[in-house]
């Protein structure tokens, strides 16, 4: 049983009057990729936010390393914790060279803005991602795969080693998702990297994730290793989905093949 | 794991190393800084050099070197050099709070003017010259003091009143915008209204002061505004750390280690501030705020106004604008100028920009 450094415990999250996630307990085990899923407005963003400190819970508390987030000043958590919001924005006209130095943001104080150990750390992510060679390159003229990859670069930059991405492949095409979820996999084999991600895509999920997480109503319905997860049942209770579920021919995991109304006849 | 080894540049940039200190070398955040200095240097030298005898440039120069005879020493140091000064000090000044408004706003047109801090400061100011004078001669030090003084509180609660009104979880650039424009709005018409309850002689005091003048300005007004400005100039660079990570989303903002609200609330803090004092001194000297932190980006080409580039333009244009001021026209007011100097230069960077991307 490995660590965990990072927990939630009996966290409740929410927006103005709306509370969306209650009483949700989660310990994410180090040194795994951790992938959630549930249906749209179930909480996984809104729970992946909270782990990131970018909201504040309204009960419960999450901890790293045992201390209260909330309670750690926002530079120290950033030193551990790297998080990716959905949909990120770049000022106009910055390139990826800067954009992956603000990564460095919490390791520098007022009076030392940019050190030799910066410049390696900005450097290196950029190679990570395969980035180095557009870092002169103005963000917005990129296209969506390399711009993830741009953000993605700024996180890593960060030195952190629990990553939260939120989302990371919602608006590309196949190719560059995969090429995404392989770097997630790849800073997790040759780093170590501890990273937790919400994804839509239950078959890219069930393939890269070692636990996966199921959320409906603001609540965890089933957790663990995603065969044991993602059954036809789970489906057709928190999805209302009618599929049906193979391995994978290619990686052995779960494959969800759903059933559209108009072939429900023939299955 | 990376051991400590010769530092690997970040691709793209040139790379200056200095002892621990590392960073990217960028030749036109230096350059353009530094011709800007020259040439700030050369018109306030003009500038000081005018007057009911004129002095070359060359002995102005060798003069504030502390080269200069007893008599031109007298005249440029005791009556000259305030006026120039008081440009310089100020025109940084709105330089500064410009470029900071702007970047936290993430737009350009977040400018003391437009959001109503100096309109703020126009209403304290002009209230103490109309319902002052009427109220029984305000004199001396009590007039000396108390128009700036009260420019500046007048400034600091628009300030504040913005802030305030503007939040809502956060601050917002384009709320901040309209919650200001709506602010400047309900400044300019009290100004206007306090112009019309005024006697005409008040009024067209308060009018010189409207426009921003830098006439008059003797070194006793300079004292507590070099004083301010060199508390506040050092703190404000100082606290501009976070300035690049801000004008990311709050949330990746928050995520790289920013305290986003307390940072946010103390760099708009010190640039209405910034703002305030400057117009307690001079005026507000429209334009300069808004224009010179874009021409300031445009030439030095970064993606957010440069803070020292945007000082030291604002500086120019205010003292450019001043000489231009007295060679054209006399002793019109210098704010008449900032504008007309600036927004055609500031057009013609932004149709070159546009060309640029089009070709």
């Amino acid at each position: 049983m490995t660590g965990c450094r990072l927990q939630v415990d009996a966290v409740r999250l929410g927006y103005d009057e709306r509370t969306v996630v209650d009483g949700l307990d989660l310990d994410v085990a180090d040194d795994e990729i951790t992938v959630i899923i549930g249906p749209n407005g179930c909480g996984k963003s809104t729970l992946l936010r909270g782990m990131g400190r970018l909201l504040r819970p309204r009960g419960g508390a999450v901890l790293l390393d045992g201390r209260r987030i909330d309670r750690m000043p926002t530079k120290e958590v950033a030193k551990h914790v790297g998080v990716l919001p959905q949909t990120p924005s770049a000022p106009e006209g910055l390139t990826v060279g800067d954009l992956v130095s603000r990564g460095r943001q919490p390791h520098q104080r007022w009076y030392r803005q940019w050190s030799a150990d910066d410049e390696d750390a900005v450097t290196h992510a950029l190679a990570v991602t395969g980035m180095d060679a557009y870092a002169d390159r103005v963000v917005d003229e990129l296209s969506g795969g390399q711009r993830q990859r741009a953000w993605i670069s700024m996180t890593l930059a960060q030195d952190t080693s629990l990553l939260l991405l939120d989302e990371p492949i919602t608006y590309l095409d196949l190719a560059h998702q995969v090429e995404v979820l392989d770097l997630a996999h790849r800073l997790h084999t040759e780093r170590g990297t501890t990273v937790v991600m919400v994804l839509h895509d239950l078959n890219l999920a069930a393939r890269y994730a070692h636990t996966l997480v199921a959320m409906n109503e603001g609540r965890i319905v089933a957790q663990g290793p995603p065969g044991e997860v993602l059954t036809e049942q789970l489906l057709s209770d928190v999805f209302g989905l009618d599929a049906k579920v193979l391995p994978d021919p290619v990686a052995g995991t779960p494959l969800v093949v759903p059933i559209s109304a108009h072939l429900r006849d023939h299955a | 794991m990376r051991a400590v080894r010769d530092i690997a540049p970040v691709p793209g940039r040139k790379h200056v190393r200095v002892g621990k200190v590392a960073g990217a070398f960028r030749p036109r955040s230096v350059l353009v800084p530094v011709l800007c200095l020259a040439a700030l240097v050369l018109v306030a030298a003009v500038n000081i050099g005018r007057g009911s005898s004129d002095i070359e440039v060359l002995d102005v120069l060798r003069t504030l070197a502390g080269g200069g005879d007893e008599r031109e020493t007298g005249i440029i140091v005791d009556l000259r050099l305030p006026r120039t000064l008081a440009g310089v000090l100020v025109g940084a000044a709105f330089g500064l709070a410009g470029a900071l408004f702007q970047t936290i706003a993430r737009n350009p047109l977040a400018s003391p003017d437009i959001l109503g801090v100096t309109w703020g400061a126009g209403v304290g100011a002009v209230s103490v010259i109309v319902l002052g004078g009427s109220a029984g001669q305000v004199s001396g030090a009590a007039a000396e003091l108390g128009v700036p003084l009260a420019g500046l509180s007048g400034g600091l609660v628009a300030g504040l009143l913005l802030y305030a009104l503007a939040w809502r979880r956060g601050i917002e650039g384009y709320r901040m915008v309209l919650v200001g424009i709506g602010l400047a709005a309900i400044g300019s018409n009290v100004v206007y209204w306090l112009l019309t309850i005024g006697d005409v002689d008040d009024a067209t005091r308060a009018t010189t002061w409207i426009v921003g003048n830098l006439a008059g300005v003797g070194w006793e007004a300079i004292a507590p505004v070099a004083l301010a400005l060199g508390l506040l100039v050092p703190v404000t660079l100082a606290a501009a750390h976070t300035l690049g990570g801000l004008q990311f989303g709050d949330e990746t903002a928050r995520g790289i280690g920013i305290r986003v609200d307390a940072a946010r609330a103390t760099l708009l803090l010190l640039a209405t501030a910034l703002a305030a004092v400057a117009t307690a001194v001079a005026g507000p000297l429209t334009f300069v705020a808004l224009a010179t932190p874009q021409i300031a980006l445009r030439l030095v080409r970064t993606p957010q106004p440069p803070l020292v580039g945007s000082m030291i333009l604002g500086a120019l244009l205010t003292v450019s604008a001043d000489l231009c001021v007295r060679l054209v026209a006399g002793d019109l007011p210098v704010g008449v100028l900032t504008a007309v100097l600036g927004a055609p230069y500031l057009i013609f960077l932004i149709l070159r920009t546009r060309k640029e991307v089009r070709a």
